[in-house]
Parts: structure tokens; sequence; C-alpha cells
């Protein structure tokens, strides 16, 4: 089975990081100029698709995507 | 009233944290008219210093033509100064729909309106024409004024890696259940001077049935054989659904700006765009002079054509010189220093060799990216354009950086 941290992590460093920028589970991508609060909406889509859920718009905050760690704690929860 | 000293005190604060950091914003007084050589007092309370501008966005050098200043006055005469209302009270004089038909006329779209400026138009059209229901879809690099009229508006927001048309189609794929998708563009990038793909982009629009916008502030005027903007440029006259610019940079460079496109969009502006409705719209002396502006554009090519001599003359002897410039053909030609310190110490050398260059640095660009954006003008002579290469070639020396790589640049002075 897929490692959810991987999957998300390999999709924020090709969505987002066009340089050698590393990113671990806990770097910040939001706070940390990474992910523009803009651009959050195609990760919030991805993550639709690719776990078939839906994610309320009051939960898909800049605070809940701020890392690959939190934003697979938030889809689990909607996994269930 | 509640002014108080802590009020006070933390707003000093923020200033001082501002020029502690080095983004502290200082104006240079110009005490004439703007031009390729104007005089300029620099620091504030010092005597004034000729220098030649290369940092204006006055590309066509009309922005003190005796032409348009003679239009400008007949039009302050025959029309007055102000209006003293917006558009739809009693704001509208016959010579604002004279130019809105101009504008539609020359870049050949269906309707255009009026705005005060080009960041006015930005602010309103998004929201004048897109819901909840909709997509856009810009660009990562697009100017400041379009994020925020994004902002203002209710649909849903994604962006594309920069002029990357794969990832631009990945989103269009992405985004196909929205009522509506609009792809945004600036035309011409104002920081490196590059043209968006426009062609390409025509065509994923129409594989994709969404809307193509273009900010074209920095092309109209003379981008395109006839200078009618980047998509004269990329042969799609007549396919972009909606184009903004200024009358603020080639077109005069006074103030104003539009929203011009499809008769339907530009009317969906004219009920709902809020900087439209609730603002004055241009004065009658600047319509006046846009007027004649355009008139001169329409008649012949010859400002543009000289603009793009001046520009390859440039690029070419920056180049030779040795300088790293970014790639492009447009007149906006930057000098790359990618260290923000040294980019101020450039410019304020070349500044005392009679050069007027701004180094921009992070976060106006990218880490790393530190330049000095140099804009050439048809009001240049080639005598300004050598002098100044003479001064760039003299201060370029004494950093020691001529001829020398990115690299080089950089193990020198470090990101």
């Amino acid at each position: 089975m897929e490692d959810m941290h991987e999957v998300i992590r390999e999709y924020v460093i090709n969505e987002y990081v066009e340089d050698d920028t590393e990113v671990t589970n806990d770097t910040p991508l939001i706070s940390g100029g990474i992910v523009d609060s803009f651009s959050m909406v195609s990760l919030k889509r991805f993550l639709e698709n690719k776990y078939s859920i839906s994610i309320p718009d009051d939960r898909a905050t800049p605070e809940a995507f701020d890392s690959v760690n939190k934003i697979c704690t938030l889809v689990q929860e909607f996994i269930g | 009233m509640a002014y108080s000293d802590k009020t006070r005190g933390m707003y000093n604060g923020i200033l001082s944290g501002l020029q502690e950091a080095g983004l502290f914003k200082q104006e240079r007084f110009i005490h004439s008219p703007q031009a390729a050589d104007i005089e300029v007092e620099f620091p504030s309370g010092s005597s004034l210093k000729n220098v030649i501008n290369i940092c204006a966005n006055n590309y066509l050098g009309l922005s003190s033509h005796p032409d348009v200043v003679k239009a400008a006055h007949e039009g302050l005469d025959s029309r007055g100064y102000g209006m003293s209302s917006v558009r739809f009270i009693c704001g509208t004089q016959d010579i604002h729909r004279k130019l809105e038909q101009m504008v539609t006329e020359f870049l050949d779209t269906e309707d255009t309106i009026l705005f005060p400026s080009c960041m006015d138009a930005n602010a309103g059209v998004f929201e004048a024409v897109l819901t909840k229901d909709d997509v856009m879809i810009s660009d990562r690099l697009v100017h400041a004024s379009i994020i925020d009229g994004i902002r203002l508006c209710s649909a849903m927001h994604d962006t594309f890696k920069h002029s990357d048309m794969d990832h631009l189609e990945s989103k269009l794929q992405l985004h196909h259940d929205r009522r509506l998708k609009m792809v945004i563009t600036d035309g011409v990038f104002s920081m490196d001077g590059d043209t968006a793909k426009l062609d390409e982009m025509a065509a994923l629009c129409e594989k994709y049935d969404a809307l193509l916008f273009i900010d074209d502030s920095h092309a109209s005027g003379f981008i395109g054989k006839k200078g009618r903007g980047t998509h004269e440029k990329y042969g799609i006259m007549g396919k972009v659904d909606v184009i903004t610019t200024t009358f603020g940079k080639g077109l005069g460079g006074a103030s104003g700006g539009c929203v011009s496109g499809r008769k339907e969009l530009v009317e969906m502006c004219r009920q709902k765009a809020r900087p439209y409705l609730f603002s004055n719209t241009i004065a009658p002396p600047v319509v006046a002079g846009v007027i004649k502006v355009l008139e001169i554009l329409s008649a012949t090519t010859e400002r543009r054509d000289k603009l793009e001599k001046n520009t390859e003359f440039w690029r070419k002897g920056l180049t030779e010189a040795g300088f790293v410039l970014k790639e492009g053909d447009t007149p906006i030609v930057p000098v790359m220093l990618f260290n923000a310190k040294l980019s101020q110490d450039v410019s304020r050398d070349l500044y005392q060799e009679g050069v007027y260059a701004i180094g921009f640095f992070f976060p106006v660009v990218p880490q790393g990216q530190a330049r000095i954006r140099t804009q050439i003008s048809a009001g240049h002579e080639i005598h300004h354009l050598e002098k100044a290469l003479d001064a760039f070639t003299k201060v370029g020396k004494k950093y020691n950086i001529l001829g020398k790589t990115k690299q080089e640049i950089i193990e020198m002075y470090g990101m």
C-alpha cells in the first residue's frame, strides 16, 4: 500500500517546489513560503480525488495544510 | 484623537524594521518633465543632478511629447479639469466614449471600458464577471494588481508554474467541472521582461473551453509589429477574451487604464465593477492626451520601431560588456547581480555616474535574483545609451563582475 506521507510529499514537491528546496514531513509549507495560500486549492482537490474524500472549506485552512504531517492527519480524519 | 504615543511607537517600530531590512522605499524628486534626460534631487535637499533615466515605463517616449502635451492643454480648455462625478451619474463626456472606441479598434476587441488605473481595472474585472462556480487559473508571476483583483473575487483560484504550458493544461483538466475557467497572465512580465506564450495558451483555452485574460500593461503600444500588444506578436488578435492595460506606461504615461474585450464582459464591468462604479474616471486632459497618443501610434510605427532598435543596441552592448542578462526581446532588460546588497551598491554608483537605474531584490523578485532592471525608451538616443553603457561598464569593472558567470558572481558576493 502506498505510504500517504510519501504520496503527499511527492505531490507537494512536483507541484510547488521549483528549486532544490528539501521538503520533509515537518517542513512548514505555507508559513515557510513553499506553498502559496493562493495555490492551495489544487492540493485540496488532489487530496479529495486521491482519497475519495470531501474536505470542507473551513477545514482546508493554511494551518491544517502547513506540513505533510498535518495534511495526513487531516486526510485520515476524513477517511475515517 | 486617540493617536496615543503607544500607537505612534508601534508604527515607528514597523517603519524602523523596514529600514533595517533594507526594504524602505525612498522617493527621488524629479524637477523636470519625464524624459531620457531628467533633473533629480536625491537625497532630499541635495542639489539637482542631471541623469539619464533608464528605469521609466516611458517606452515610447510619449510622456512629454509636444503633441500629447498640446492635446492635453486643448482637452483642459475644451472639457475642463475634472468631472466631479462617477461615470454613470454625470461623469461621462463624449471624449471618454471616443477613447473607449479608439482603444477597442487599436486592440482589435469588441468593446472597452475605462478605469481610473489598470490597478483598478484588475481590481474590478474578476469580481464583475466571475462567481463562486468558476475558477481563475493564473501564472505564478502575474502582477500584484491581478493578485489583489483575484482576492476580491469569490471564484476558486489556482495557479500554474510560470509559462509552463503542461502545468497549465493539467490545471485545466483538474478544474474541468467549473462553470467557467479563466486563464490569467501578464502579456509581458514586468520583472523579467519575458512574454507569455499566448499562442499556446490560446490553443489550450480553445481545447478546454476556457476564457483567456491578459494584462498587457508592459506591451500596449510597442509589442507586435504594429505595437498592438502581445496578442499581435503571437498572432491571436481578436481571440483574447479580456485585455487589461494602462495608459500610465507606453501609452503616454499619465494615468488610467481599461478593460477591453468581449462586449458582454465589458458590459458586466460597466454594471458591476466597483472601481468603475465608485470612483471618478480619467480626467479630461488625460483623456485628450491618450486620444492623441493613439492617433500618433495608429498613424506610424516609427516610435515602436525605434524602441526595438534601441533595445537591440542596449542588449548587445551590455552582453558585449560582459553582464549577465535575462534572456528576452522586450525593452525590459534585467541586469542580473543576484545579491541584494550588490544591486543597491551598483545602483548607487550608477547614479553617481549619471545613470538613474534601480536595484530590485527580494521580495520584489525571488531570493537570489537581485538585479538592476533597465527599461529602454524610444525617447533614448544612441548617445544616451552609449553614455549609460560606459557607466555600466565602469561600475561593472569596479565590482569585478564583467565576463563573470552567475555562479562566479554568487561565489564572490553570495545570494
